[in-house]
């Protein structure tokens, strides 16, 4: 039976879904602009300019997709979610306080003067416009991470006629999963971009166009990759290790382990079965899963078993797991092979750069599975202990929820599929760049396919 | 009602109202003018688009971000009136979310996309525009009348919900007025000349039925010595009015006139009828139902915000100015290097 409840959450994850993808790309290509700019200002080489050219507009883009998305979710805590502000809103109000004056702003503002200003300001101004709004972007990921992961694992605070007051302030934004989250996230975001960048240079590659800076562009996206897939992946086991210290629930359910057991299988594959709680078709590994959460052959895991009414629901976390570590193996081992390739050979095999195009947004996709992972395995509670999800939300009837929702997905299908299409109309755009935002009518003038 | 205001729990509360009513005007004088270029799209030719696209293209970001800020005041510092006044605006809310996703991207999109699309973004730019500024008429129709669920009210929130378009276009076309030459200049004016009395009935609708919907609202304006302060309200508001007519006659007369006039003007009746709606409301947030003292955050995390915000405030109202500063002048197409 669909109520306001499982409407609302619905509501919730379709927006926080369709905002993330946007910030993810926004953060690590503002740095990866800056460092185009930077390399032009260095070297003068056109290459770099050009590169700035292109990815700026994509930037732009993506940027007002993340902004106009953004603002939904601040409403959404109130409109559907009344709950919350009322019973933690002493902690969560600063945090997304000092997110929307120390960040926004800044990236909104500067965002303007890198955008449309190059010609008005020195190139000194510009480049500092460009590295604000890098450093707003990322400012802003670390106030919303700073809070997500107090929902996780929520300290320094009291309770007080049920609601959160805020003791120590430095315990409450180093919480103990923020800097497992944050690193791990922000690596997500250039992982993401690095594939997109590689992705879109050999769509442009094998389409003859701008060869010679498409080639530098994979050739730097590959020894971006080679880095920081192995890099995430030592950071997401250090996460899980911190998970598992202070939400073991999340754990077991990533894991599919339903009894407490000495000495646990590694769940390769299987379907977690609620009702039974078991698994069926299961592959499995024996033993391994004690060793890399223990460190220990024998050591203990904790199963579903020990927390009967407050362990997430199995099968989402469970499969979003698996979905994010086959996105991140395979980005693993496509960014060896690719940059194995890109060293030895003058000429791109056709097999990679086309493995690159189709892999332009698999960075999406392990983001939005790891996220699903995390807040998804929090349930049910919306901040860990203190304030379950149920007891948060709207008391809305839900034909009015229903049709917002119905609105939203609308809404979201059609800008994702556009937002894809355009990019890769861009991406099909060949010569120097046009310049101008809305001089557009002066391609009609050129040859066809100009 | 009202404590004591020496003691922190007593005006922390009042410095984030008045914050939070700061962030509010901001957000409607500047948010209203790109909404209301965006409302305006439809009546000028293609090549007059992208210009009045071209003049707010810098701004328009950091414009909506004033938006967040007011409903971050609202969460950060009175999250009990917070969830109220959302749920009660829950329809209206996710119309407006929807028009700014809608005229947001479309910015983007319109110069982006395929040039056979570019007229479908144009629509949308103006259709997510309109629709915004519709939806948040009606969110102030029915906070100002404390969420009267009669069908009266319905009728009055609808009436806003005209009116604040045509004042949003007012300032649209006094920011044209300003960053334009030629044509489309000639057109703002007469855009603004039209926009002007629609604007008119729709502050002269609020002033009449916020008092007739609560008798306690009726007091504070109507008892003696208060409407005798209280007078310049009204008295400055119509003088604004006609100021901005009769400038606007004699711009089409060709006569000279100062073409920053019609938009400052149209700032003050802005900022005059906030000020009128903000005295008829205080001390409640939620009309006849909650005050700021009843809705406010625990005074630890106020102080925690307020040294943030006294710090970073004017720090952002500096580089506003300064992107105001390098985009100032007469619109030129946007490029992007």
């Amino acid at each position: 039976m669909l109520d306001a409840l499982i409407l609302s959450r619905i509501q919730f994850a379709a927006n926080i879904t369709f905002h993330i993808l946007f910030p993810t790309i926004s953060i690590a290509l503002a740095w990866a602009l800056l460092y185009f700019k930077i390399k032009f200002n260095k070297t003068g080489d056109s290459e770099w300019s050009e590169a700035y050219q292109f990815w700026v507009k994509i930037f732009a883009l993506t940027f007002a997709l993340g902004v106009v998305s953004g603002i939904t979710m601040s409403f959404q805590f109130g409109t559907n979610w009344p709950g919350y502000m009322q019973t933690v809103g002493n902690i969560a109000g600063p945090l997304l306080g000092y997110e929307v004056l120390s960040a926004f702003f800044l990236e909104a503002t500067f965002l303007g003067i890198m955008l449309f200003g190059a010609k008005r300001v020195s190139q000194r101004a510009h480049t500092v416009a460009t590295f604000l709004v890098a450093f707003g972007t990322s400012l802003s990921a670390f106030w919303i991470i700073v809070l997500d992961s107090w929902m996780q694992t929520p300290q320094g605070f009291e309770m007080i006629n049920g609601q959160a007051h805020a003791t120590n302030w430095i315990e409450i934004v180093f919480n103990p999963s923020m800097p497992y989250r944050l690193f791990h996230m922000m690596t997500a975001s250039f992982l993401t971009v690095t594939f997109l960048i590689a992705g879109i240079s050999a769509y442009r590659y094998l389409r003859g166009i701008n060869p010679v800076g498409s080639r530098a562009l994979i050739k730097l996206a590959m020894t971006v990759a080679v880095v920081l897939a192995p890099l995430q992946i030592v950071l997401g086991d250090m996460h899980g290790l911190n998970t598992l210290e202070y939400q073991p629930a999340k754990v077991a359910a990533m894991e599919g382990i339903w009894q407490t057991t000495k000495g646990a299988d590694a769940v390769l594959f299987a379907i977690p079965d609620e009702a039974t709680q078991s698994n069926q078709y299961e592959v499995a590994v024996p033993k391994l899963a004690s060793l890399y959460l223990t460190h220990s052959l024998d050591g203990e895991v904790q199963g579903l078993d020990a927390f009967p009414d407050t362990h997430p629901p199995v099968k989402p976390v469970f499969f979003a797991f698996r979905i994010m570590v086959g996105v991140g193996l395979l980005m693993l081992l496509t960014a060896f092979v690719g940059f194995y390739l890109v060293r030895k050979k003058q000429e791109l095999p056709r097999w990679l750069l086309q493995a690159l195009s189709v892999m332009s947004f698999s960075g999406w996709v392990g983001v939005v599975a790891g996220w699903y992972v995390t807040e998804v395995g929090r349930q049910p509670f919306l901040v860990t202990g203190i304030l379950k999800t149920a007891d948060a939300v709207t008391k809305l009837p839900t034909n009015m929820i229903l049709g917002t929702l119905v609105m939203y997905l609308a809404l979201y299908l059609g800008l994702i599929a556009s937002y894809i299409w355009v990019v890769f109309y861009l991406a099909r755009q060949s010569g120097p760049v046009n310049a101008t935002d809305d001089a557009r009518p002066n391609l009609v003038n050129r040859p066809i396919g100009a | 009602m009202i404590p004591n205001l020496l003691e922190p729990a007593g005006w922390l509360p009042l410095f984030f109202l008045v914050a939070m009513g700061i962030a509010m005007v901001a957000y409607v004088v500047l948010d209203g003018y790109d909404l209301g270029v965006g409302i305006l799209l439809n009546q000028a030719t293609d090549q007059e688009k992208d210009i009045m696209i071209s003049s707010i293209g810098p701004f328009w970001d950091a414009n909506e971000t004033w938006l967040v800020l007011g409903v971050g005041a609202l969460l950060i510092a009175f999250p009990m009136a917070h969830g109220i006044i959302l749920t009660e605006l829950y329809l209206p809310v996710g119309i407006m979310l929807a028009g700014l996703i809608l005229r947001g991207v479309s910015f983007d999109f319109r110069a982006k996309a395929h040039l056979s699309q570019k007229s479908i973004w144009n629509f949308l730019f103006f259709f997510g525009s309109f629709l915004a500024a519709a939806a948040q008429g009606v969110m102030v129709g029915r906070e100002v009348i404390g969420f009267d669920s009669g069908g009266l009210g319905w009728v009055f929130a609808f009436i806003v919900a005209l009116c604040l378009p045509a004042g949003y276009a007012l300032l649209g076309a006094g920011w044209l007025i300003m960053k334009t030459s030629g044509a489309l200049q000639r057109k703002a004016v007469a855009w603004a000349r039209k926009c002007l009395w629609l604007t008119a009935l729709g502050v002269g609708i609020i002033s009449v039925a916020t008092p007739f919907f609560s008798a306690e609202i009726a007091a504070k304006w109507f008892s003696f010595p208060n409407i005798f302060f209280l007078l310049p309200f009204p008295v400055l508001s119509l003088a604004c009015f006609v100021l901005i007519d009769l400038n606007l006659a004699k711009m089409q007369r060709d006569k000279p006139a100062p073409i920053w006039l019609p938009f400052a003007l149209s700032v003050a009746i802005f900022v005059l009828a906030f000020l009128g709606i903000a005295y008829s409301m205080f001390p409640y947030i939620v009309v006849g139902k909650m005050t700021i003292w009843e809705a406010a955050s625990a005074t630890d995390s106020l102080w925690m915000i307020f040294w943030g915000a006294i710090v970073v405030l004017p720090t952002i109202i500096g580089y506003t100015i300064y992107s105001y500063k390098i985009f100032w002048g007469k619109t030129e197409p946007l490029s992007y290097y």
